[in-house]
């Protein structure tokens, strides 16, 4: 089913006087830059997943706040969509823009407001990129913790609406952990306040509700983090391990000693060939997998859990546990790890990255699923995999000249999202669901969850006109993709007409 | 298995919000009553939800516990002892608390400020909504970021939003080792002192002042426990005192004067306002004891970017400090969304919602 905006499911959306509009801001906005003419709106048609274009309408890039604010308004008079964008980095086509909505581009608020070293807190406009936060707060020996891997280039906005991770999650949290403030444009135009400078603040917790509602539910103006001091040290350890139930074993046998690693991540044979080809990491290349885990803190401590993990490594039945000598091992270690999606790229002409999670235990009998399912596709796939907290990251081979081939990705996608349900797990983990996963929101929630979903939306944005057809299915739309995926003989929305 | 430790008593509790919802009748959400002093009175129906009991699932190595919202917060807490695990956020359990009162309220204790809250350890929750269905949001796994995140929007919601019959929470080892020890400073330069510690990687974990001395709990690892308290020094103290200090069993909390808790920016300077103060939550979270006006606290909280809760009962009118229009506007419109017929706990946050 295709994922672009399809009105006949996701709902009809107003139609637009592109005229009438670019007058409208042309003259109650006259220093707005407005983008309108085609060649330049083209590098503005899709985000980080690339796969999926839509031309938008027009383009607006505003450099102050109540130029911001004044397109909200502008769109809420003239009922035109709006879609916000960050860096244009997301993974799940969150940004993706319409072709009767404006892309809000939020990329040219990038100032660092203040960084208080004694409050640990940074408040930054929302184009800020991810590692620069971290870079501004080093002096005080301080640094932002969530680093999703396009840290260099993604903005905190994006981090936000997207309530993105990284590989240190397991022991620092999501963005909704490390966020303090949010202050936010609603979609007439109204400035709201969410959370406080102290760490709560009354009435329902809204913060925790906006932090990835993927832009749906207001636009994110200016963003209040909380900073951590720099850990003194951090050692990893490389294991390597003949099969990958064994690898599995070992990351709950670490967990189970008491142990919780800064960073744990897994690769499978194919990803761990592919980043030794591409990056010279060193890798055991004839393991089925390795582990990578990292330990931070004081130095003692560290010290200590090395040794400590070393051994649980040995006695899960690791064929070897290496620890990196110094710093430029440790960081080669990581290189190979951090550089697995564009290793693995090098593989086939496409590739097409998933972002499932699942209960631990249930790592062995997915994993053998995926490969059946691979089989069945005929397509491979490497996974890379966030062990300490159960996100996986399936990355599927593909070439898109071939005919079919990007359908059967799709399809096989899709096939693996619908197991991590099955077994208790989630569709998205940190990449969010945008328009890549909006099918698949169907098999996670039942139409009484989504009409709910559509509630919580409705008391921010009755009119729908904040990022449509992203996030939340219409019930027709899993209606439609329900009758193409019957579910252990049972058709999920009874209740709905059938087109 | 069904024993008095544990019962599945939704399909009853489902039953009693469909006849409120028939005949809008408002509900006074109750485990044990154990928080009875926060918030507004409700006029409703009590629904009691301790009927409704039991863990649900626990395995220690996916770090995560599934209890019924009636189960006892100690039993919980016991549980995860005995496998040599905690719940970091330390909800106090005012004696009897259950895990769905204490989810509603979502107060955490000492080491919030270090560990997070409770809404951070929110993985999922079963709830009873205003349509008269039993939903699940979230679910066991550490990352999901499919839908709005009602899980987290139910902590502190005061059981405005929904019946929460049940919570996934994500838990966590006990630290190797603990040491508590307290300090001969006045509460002016400890709130320093705490502001530069913090850009340290010290191992503290709670952080409190009582007017006389700072106390301090440092946990971790063997090596950088022993360290830290060979550095900063002072005097061992019970690790009882945390306890105390959680479940409000001080002599400061002994109540002659309201009670409130003022939550600030960790490092604004000790306020000047009548009454005995206690800083906790390494200034984060100050209690004071006074009779002056609410509204003169409350502005002395605003002053510095924070806001004040009274945690006497029926004192004040608003116990939960009031908020701009704009923001109570949208409130109103989400409790509007997921509560149509307004009878979950109506009054409890605030008159209007």
């Amino acid at each position: 089913m295709n994922i672009l905006y399809d009105e006949r499911v996701d709902g009809a959306l107003p139609d637009v006087d592109q005229g009438l509009l670019l007058r409208t801001l042309h003259t109650r906005l006259p220093d707005l830059e407005v983008l309108h003419q085609r060649e330049e709106l083209k590098p503005y048609e899709c985000d980080g997943l690339s796969a999926y274009r839509t031309t938008p309408l027009l383009v607006v890039l505003p450099r102050h706040l109540d130029e911001v604010q004044g397109v909200l308004r502008i769109c809420h008079e003239l009922r035109v969509p709006v879609v916000a964008r960050g860096a244009g980095t997301g993974l799940s086509g969150g940004a993706l823009p319409l072709e009767k909505g404006v892309l809000l581009v939020m990329a040219r608020f990038n100032k660092i407001l203040h960084i208080d070293p004694d409050a640990r807190t940074a408040r930054v406009q929302p184009g800020v990129r991810n590692l620069a936060i971290s870079q501004a707060a080093a002096p005080f020996g301080l640094y932002y913790a969530p680093d999703p891997s396009s840290q260099i280039a993604c903005s905190i906005g994006g981090n936000v609406a997207e309530n993105a991770g990284g590989v240190h999650c397991l022991k620092y949290g999501l963005t909704v952990h490390n966020l303090l403030k949010i202050d936010i444009l609603s979609v007439d135009g109204e400035y709201l306040s969410l959370g406080a400078d102290a760490l709560d603040s009354p009435g329902f917790d809204l913060l925790a509700l906006f932090t990835g509602s993927e832009g749906m539910l207001g636009v994110i103006t200016e963003v209040t983090v909380k900073l951590l001091p720099k850990p003194q040290t951090a050692k990893v350890l490389l294991a390597a391990f003949d099969s990958v139930e064994k690898a599995g074993h070992a990351v709950a046998a670490i967990i189970a000693a008491g142990i919780i690693p800064a960073g744990l991540e897994m690769m499978d044979n194919l990803a761990i060939r592919a980043a030794e080809d591409f990056i010279h990491a060193g890798y055991p290349v004839e393991a089925q997998a390795i582990l990578l885990c990292e330990l931070d803190g004081v130095e003692a401590d560290v010290h200590d859990d090395c040794n400590r993990v070393r051994q649980v490594l040995e006695q899960a039945g690791a064929s070897e546990v290496r620890q990196a000598r110094d710093e430029d091992e440790r960081v080669r270690f990581w290189a190979g790890r951090k550089n697995a999606f564009p290793a693995v790229g090098r593989l086939a002409p496409d590739y097409y990255c998933m972002d499932g999670t699942i209960p631990r235990r249930m790592l062995p009998v997915v994993l053998q699923a995926i490969a059946g399912l691979s089989m069945h596709y005929n397509l491979r796939v490497a996974n890379v995999f966030h062990a300490g907290d159960g996100n996986m990251h399936p990355l599927i081979l593909f070439d898109a000249n071939q005919p079919g081939e990007l359908e059967r990705a799709e399809a096989l996608g899709g096939k693996i999202l619908e197991l991590c349900v099955k077994v208790g797990g989630s569709i998205t983990g940190e990449h969010g669901v945008g328009r890549e996963k909006i099918n698949q929101m169907c098999a996670q929630f039942n139409s009484d969850e989504l009409t709910l979903f559509h509630a919580v939306k409705a008391a921010f944005d009755p009119g729908g006109m904040l990022n449509p057809g992203k996030n939340i299915p219409t019930l027709h739309r899993c209606a439609e993709f329900g009758a193409m995926h019957v579910h252990m003989g049972q058709l999920p929305f009874p209740e709905l007409e059938r087109f | 298995m069904c024993s008095a430790d544990n019962a599945d008593n939704s399909a009853l509790l489902l039953e009693q919000v469909n006849q409120a919802l028939q005949y809008a009748t408002p509900l006074r959400i109750q485990g044990a009553n154990s928080k009875f002093f926060l918030g507004r009175n409700v006029a409703g129906q009590v629904l009691d939800t301790r009927g409704h009991r039991g863990i649900v699932s626990y395995d220690p190595t996916e770090l995560v516990i599934t209890a019924r919202c009636g189960t006892p917060l100690v039993e919980l807490v016991q549980v995860l002892e005995q496998a040599g695990q905690m719940l970091p956020c330390e909800p106090p359990s005012f004696g009897d608390a259950t895990v769905g009162g204490m989810l509603a309220s979502g107060l955490s204790g000492p080491r919030r400020p270090w560990a997070g809250a409770l809404r951070d350890y929110v993985l999922g929750t079963r709830v009873i909504t205003g349509h008269g269905k039993h939903l699940r949001f979230g679910g066991e796994v550490m990352k999901n970021v499919a839908g709005y995140d009602l899980s987290r929007l139910m902590a502190g919601s005061y059981g405005a939003l929904g019946v929460i019959t049940e919570v996934s929470l994500k838990v966590l080892p006990k630290p190797r080792q603990c040491l508590s020890i307290s300090l001969e400073l006045d509460p002016q330069r400890a709130l320093l002192r705490l502001a530069e510690w913090g850009r340290q990687p010290l191992p503290i974990s709670a952080a409190c002042h009582d007017g006389q001395r700072l106390h301090l709990r440092l946990e971790g690892g063997e090596g950088s426990v022993m360290a830290a308290h060979e550095r900063l020094g002072g005097e061992r103290l019970d690790t009882s005192f945390w306890t105390q200090l959680n479940e409000h069993q001080l002599s400061f909390f002994d109540q002659d004067q309201p009670l409130w808790r003022l939550s600030l920016p960790n490092n604004t300077a000790q306020l000047a306002l009548p009454g005995g103060q206690l800083i906790d939550w390494g200034g984060a979270q100050r209690w004071l004891k006074s009779d002056a006006d609410a509204s003169f606290i409350r502005t002395a909280a605003t002053e510095v970017g924070g806001h004040a809760t009274c945690y006497s009962h029926a004192v004040v009118d608003s116990p939960f400090q009031p908020m701009p229009d704009t923001l109570m506007r949208y409130q109103r419109n989400l409790k509007q969304q997921l509560d149509p017929r307004g009878i979950f706990n109506p009054g409890r946050l605030y008159a209007e919602l």
